[in-house]
């Protein structure tokens, strides 16, 4: 089993929950230092040749990927071929070698928040989420290349994960946007969110895992709420300012590199962007075990250990 | 931080304001509180029975999928109630009509600001037993506007989609649909009461997840505020759907006209058929339904002695 982004918070999580059953064979840019002593770990760039030689040496099952760039510091030509041209690479490998299982982590950001959206996007709803926001121009890409080999290579089960915003101990924005003491909202507006413990990710990643399951699916976690109330519960004021100051602002501390949210998310504030998880529900039999409680418990927990 | 005895000024009080509400939100709350013992008192029904009757489908953390937030609307129900009973003075005919369970309200729509969708909403709630919680779809770009985008999903208004009605009718909610849309809304007063062109999709929902259609004439509305032009150029340059020209704001009357509104529910329809037809067969069965509704209103018109009696 080949993990790609191995080194990231899911991708540990989820090697020390498979290296006991499966062969784990994890492929980073960054070390692994503390790994089980039984997960193999190549520290190579995705886009290199050697890459072919992990695929050649070895029957693999299923591959797992992960290692994708969310970072919206970097330039979007590094974006681009880390994200788009590493994982065309990848699906070549994985039908040259016959790879039976493609699971690839999306999001529901590739819908992308907006005013017209149904409170609840089916998997068929379409991605409009690079259309007011083109850092997520490679994301949708992804997505829609992992769709299209989904259908160009039948004898793949391909699975396409879009979880709502992944929370946990994990430092992403939307944690991130949590862990803050006075995080901003946008005044006048309160949109119902969603957001999913990352254990929970792991879980939906090992049941797609098994054999005989392939398609898109959204993936929830334990109940929907509005914003200010997400914000209150994790322990924190909401600080209100008009939507144009918050703009501008956001705009020159991003320039200033004294934040690292584009002025484009604000619309994650504004307008909803929620799934709808019963395919999930049905067909992976995934279920969100962690309560909002928990979640949110395990959000705090690295308050005061941001740098 | 916070480590240690340390003295701070006004602790105590910023201790509260971390923990309990703002000072803003306790005055909206006596304010509130305040009107619904008002609205109780004058109208003599309990508001908060009603607003607890309401059935809902909560989620995981009991919070309304669509962020129905009964706090806000047991106020919101209290002004609606007071605009009902005493601004208004509503009549209310065939109510028993509407059926349990998922149910399309179909009305005629006027009179610039959706106080018929109000006045529909306030009989649902107060004058049926039990209470009935009607959502209505609302236009999309609402969902733009600040403090509006928050306060009509706390009231149980969801935005206008065919994905959002169909689920809210699997859930046996009830809908109120306004199938002329911004084109009734915003009539000038030489067309009152002439229904406008119907859209198709409210038919192919209700024979897609069988639901009954109540056709409800509202009379009324249309005299509220009466516009005697539509400043075109003035609404696209505020992206609005219409910039109704109305006489009375000029005299500083920013309120509606007291008329008296009428509300008049048929029979319901039971559709049988294929969602997915041609539009000449859905037009007949929306034609069926319009042509009731006008008829229902023409009799309203009749009945009237006057526009505010």
């Amino acid at each position: 089993m080949l993990i790609t982004g191995i080194c990231g918070r899911l991708g540990k999580l989820l090697a020390r929950e498979l290296h006991r059953t499966d062969r784990v064979v994890g492929v980073d840019r960054r070390p692994f230092d503390d790994r089980p002593k039984d997960i193999v770990h190549h520290q190579v760039d995705m886009r290199r040749k050697k890459m072919k030689d992990i695929f050649r040496g070895r029957n693999i099952r299923a591959v797992v990927h992960l290692g994708v760039l969310h970072d919206p510091r970097r330039s979007e030509s590094e974006r681009h071929s880390w994200n788009i041209v590493a994982f065309q690479k990848l699906l070549g490998y994985m039908s040259q070698y016959e790879v039976p299982k493609l699971v690839v982590l999306s999001g529901a950001n590739v819908y992308g928040p907006q005013p017209n959206n149904p409170q609840f996007l089916t998997e068929d709803a379409p991605l409009l989420g690079a259309q007011h926001y083109g850092g997520m121009r490679d994301l949708v890409e992804l997505d829609m290349l992992a769709q299209s080999f989904f259908w160009k290579h039948p004898g793949t089960e391909t699975v396409v994960l879009r979880p709502c915003h992944i929370v946990g101990r994990v430092h992403n924005a939307a944690s991130n946007y949590l862990r803050l003491e006075r995080p901003v909202m946008v005044m006048g507006f309160d949109p119902m969110t969603q957001v999913v413990h990352e254990r929970d990710v792991v879980r939906a990643i090992r049941l797609a895992l098994r054999p005989g399951l392939r398609g898109i699916f959204n993936i929830r976690g334990p109940g929907e709420m509005p914003l200010s109330h997400l914000v209150r519960q994790a322990g924190g004021r909401p600080r209100l300012v008009p939507s144009p100051i918050a703009k501008v602002a956001l705009d020159q501390l991003w320039k200033l590199r004294l934040s690292s949210f584009p002025a484009q998310e604000l619309d994650h504030l504004r307008y909803v962007c929620m799934v709808d998880d019963s395919r999930a529900r049905t067909e992976l039999e995934y279920e969100p075990a962690h309560s909002i409680d928990r979640v949110l418990k395990d959000v705090r927990r690295l308050r005061y250990q941001l740098d | 931080m916070g480590q240690g005895g340390s003295i701070v000024p006004f602790a105590g009080w910023r201790r509260t304001r971390l923990l309990g509400e703002s000072p803003l939100r306790q005055a909206i709350r006596s304010v509130g509180d305040r009107v619904v013992r008002l609205a109780e008192e004058v109208v003599g029904q309990d508001i908060d029975a009603r607003i607890a009757g309401i059935e809902t489908h909560p989620n995981e953390v009991g919070h309304d999928p669509f962020g129905f937030d009964p706090e806000t609307s047991r106020y919101a129900l209290a002004v609606a109630a007071l605009l009902h009973r005493r601004y208004f003075r509503t009549q209310i005919f065939g109510i028993d009509r509407v059926p349990a369970g998922r149910v399309l309200i179909v009305a005629n729509h006027s009179g610039q600001l959706p106080i018929d969708a109000v006045m529909i909403g306030s009989a649902m709630m107060l004058d049926a037993n039990p209470p009935r919680f009607p959502r209505s779809m609302v236009e999309t770009w609402t969902a733009e506007l600040p403090f509006i985008s928050t306060l009509y999903p706390r009231l149980g208004q969801v935005v206008g989609s065919p994905e959002n009605a169909r689920r809210l009718l699997q859930q046996e909610e009830s809908l109120i649909v306004f199938p002329e849309g911004a084109r009734g809304i915003s009539k000038t007063f030489d067309q009152r009461y002439q229904l406008t062109d119907f859209g198709l999709g409210f038919v192919r929902l209700a024979l897609e997840t069988q639901t009954p259609i109540v056709p409800v004439a509202v009379i009324g509305g249309e005299e509220q505020y009466p516009s005697i032009a539509d400043f075109k150029p003035l609404a696209r340059l505020l992206r609005m759907p219409a910039f109704p020209v109305m006489p009375q704001i000029f005299f500083g009357m920013i309120a509606p006209l007291p008329t008296r509104y009428r509300l008049y529910f048929g029979e319901p329809f039971r559709f049988a058929g294929d969602p997915d037809d041609d539009d000449s067969a859905i037009e007949e069965k929306v034609w069926l339904v319009k042509s009731t509704i006008q008829s229902m209103v023409n009799r309203g018109l009749r009945e009237r002695k006057g526009v505010f009696i």
